[in-house]
């Protein structure tokens, strides 16, 4: 089944000029939000985008950038807090649940 | 740092690189089992390095994954048809997805421990096959510019990797997908109820100061007030993401306020509480719910920051606007009688 969030994909950006067909977005996205079509890759389900950023840092030529980020909210308040932007060390290991 | 037991060693390169069991003892399976439950689980990582499973060559694959012992048992309990090398990072203690976000499963530490380890001593090939979400922390065109190693983004779960293997490291949609099917949410449930503690404190604190005189009525009148406030910490933690796919709404304060809201009303007609005291109960159990569904933001595998950072700014407020309201409530109506 597939889950959406809020604001999903909102930062993500893919320029076909720079785009060499690679394909090493489509192999590392978690959601399938990319396609390729005549050798080109293009943003079929921004939706789907949790903006985990795997895509801008496995794109050789640069043609894709994104605010990467984790999707998390104790973190958005622990960075809050601390004043440090988030940032899901919590202590000394982890202990979000996103973290078992 | 848990021992690892191995079953023999193979020389390779003048080395002595551990064989460890693709079989899992009964001890690892309670091992996991009990960081589940948040058990020891910041000390379940092993020794960063090289291993192999099973016999094998020069030729043989060579995995890569994080130091969390859970993340290697997994991995390893997938490979009893396959000969491979594994090559650890250090994570510290972290899983894959985690620490490549955090960068500790990234591209300095790989080509660190390519360095360190010499695994191109050992195999003749010059690919490594890693996780699939491996890949916010590794750069594989970087890898391949410093190091001369040619990085391959396996599948998301290590039970696709022998098809993956077998297939000329080809991977289909449905490995490349991540899911967060009902077993999944489940299995995380139980870490977000343990981190739930200072909720739980809370609210039999509240309770008791509540029930107070202790004497012929305080157990009813405890009960009355704990067991909704306990059952709304268990509709955050457990409920919630039993429930996820089919709540309404999309950010999870909303869908967490929801059933929150749902429970406290559920509890009050069971209780036959009174019209002060059923409000005071449905404003306390929504925000602790929502809050609680809020957290598990971070365990959830499609959520971005954006949308976490959005429900943290516009929910926080309400949540302690309404739970203080509800308190209120609570108080007057056990000291007031209405």
């Amino acid at each position: 089944m597939r889950m959406t969030y809020i604001r999903n994909g909102e930062t993500l950006r893919l320029d076909g000029e720079l785009c060499n067909g690679c394909g090493r977005c489509i192999e590392v996205c978690p959601h399938e939000v990319f396609v390729m079509t005549d050798a080109k890759a293009w943003i079929a389900d921004r939706a789907a985008c949790m903006e985990c950023g795997a895509c801008a840092n496995n794109c050789e030529p640069g043609a894709i950038t994104v605010r990467a980020g984790v999707g998390c909210a104790t973190a958005v308040i622990s960075g809050m807090l601390r004043g440090t932007g988030p940032d899901c060390s919590c202590g000394g290991g982890r202990k979000g649940g996103c973290c078992g | 740092m848990q021992e690892l037991k191995a079953n023999g060693f193979i020389e390779a390169d003048g080395r002595r690189i551990p064989v460890v069991p693709a079989r899992l003892s009964p001890r690892d399976i309670l091992g996991g089992w009990k960081v589940r439950w948040g058990i020891g689980r910041n000390r379940y990582s092993i020794q960063p390095g090289l291993y192999a499973v099973g016999a094998p060559n020069a030729e043989s694959p060579l995995l890569v994954t994080a130091n969390y012992k859970l993340s290697f048992d997994r991995l390893r309990a997938e490979l009893a048809a396959l000969d491979a090398w594994i090559l650890v990072l250090d994570t510290r203690g972290i899983n894959v997805w985690c620490a490549a976000g955090k960068g500790t499963f990234g591209t300095r530490e790989l080509e660190q421990k390519l360095l360190s380890l010499r695994p191109g001593e050992i195999v003749s090939h010059r690919t490594l096959i890693l996780p699939q979400l491996g890949a916010t922390g590794v750069s594989a065109p970087e890898v391949r510019e410093a190091t001369g190693w040619r990085v391959v983004f396996g599948p998301v779960r290590a039970r696709d990797l022998p098809a993956f293997v077998s297939s000329g490291l080809r991977k289909n949609a449905a490995m490349r997908r991540v899911e967060f099917r009902f077993a999944d949410r489940m299995a995380v449930a139980p870490i977000e109820l343990v981190q739930s503690w200072p909720f739980l404190l809370g609210i039999t604190a509240a309770s008791v100061l509540l029930a107070i005189p202790f004497g012929p009525g305080f157990p009813a009148r405890l009960l009355s007030v704990l067991l909704p406030l306990i059952g709304a910490v268990l509709v955050g933690t457990v409920f919630f993401p039993a429930l996820l796919p089919v709540l309404p709404f999309r950010a999870f304060s909303l869908k967490g306020a929801l059933i929150g809201i749902a429970w406290g009303l559920t509890a009050s007609i069971a209780a036959s509480a009174s019209i002060v005291g059923s409000l005071a109960l449905i404003l306390v159990a929504a925000p602790v719910a929502s809050f609680l569904a809020m957290g598990f933001t971070g365990a959830s595998t499609f959520t971005c920051q954006a949308g976490a950072e959005m429900e943290v700014r516009r929910g926080v407020i309400p949540m302690i606007v309404s739970a203080a309201i509800g308190g209120g409530l609570l108080a007057a109506s056990r000291y007031l009688g209405v």
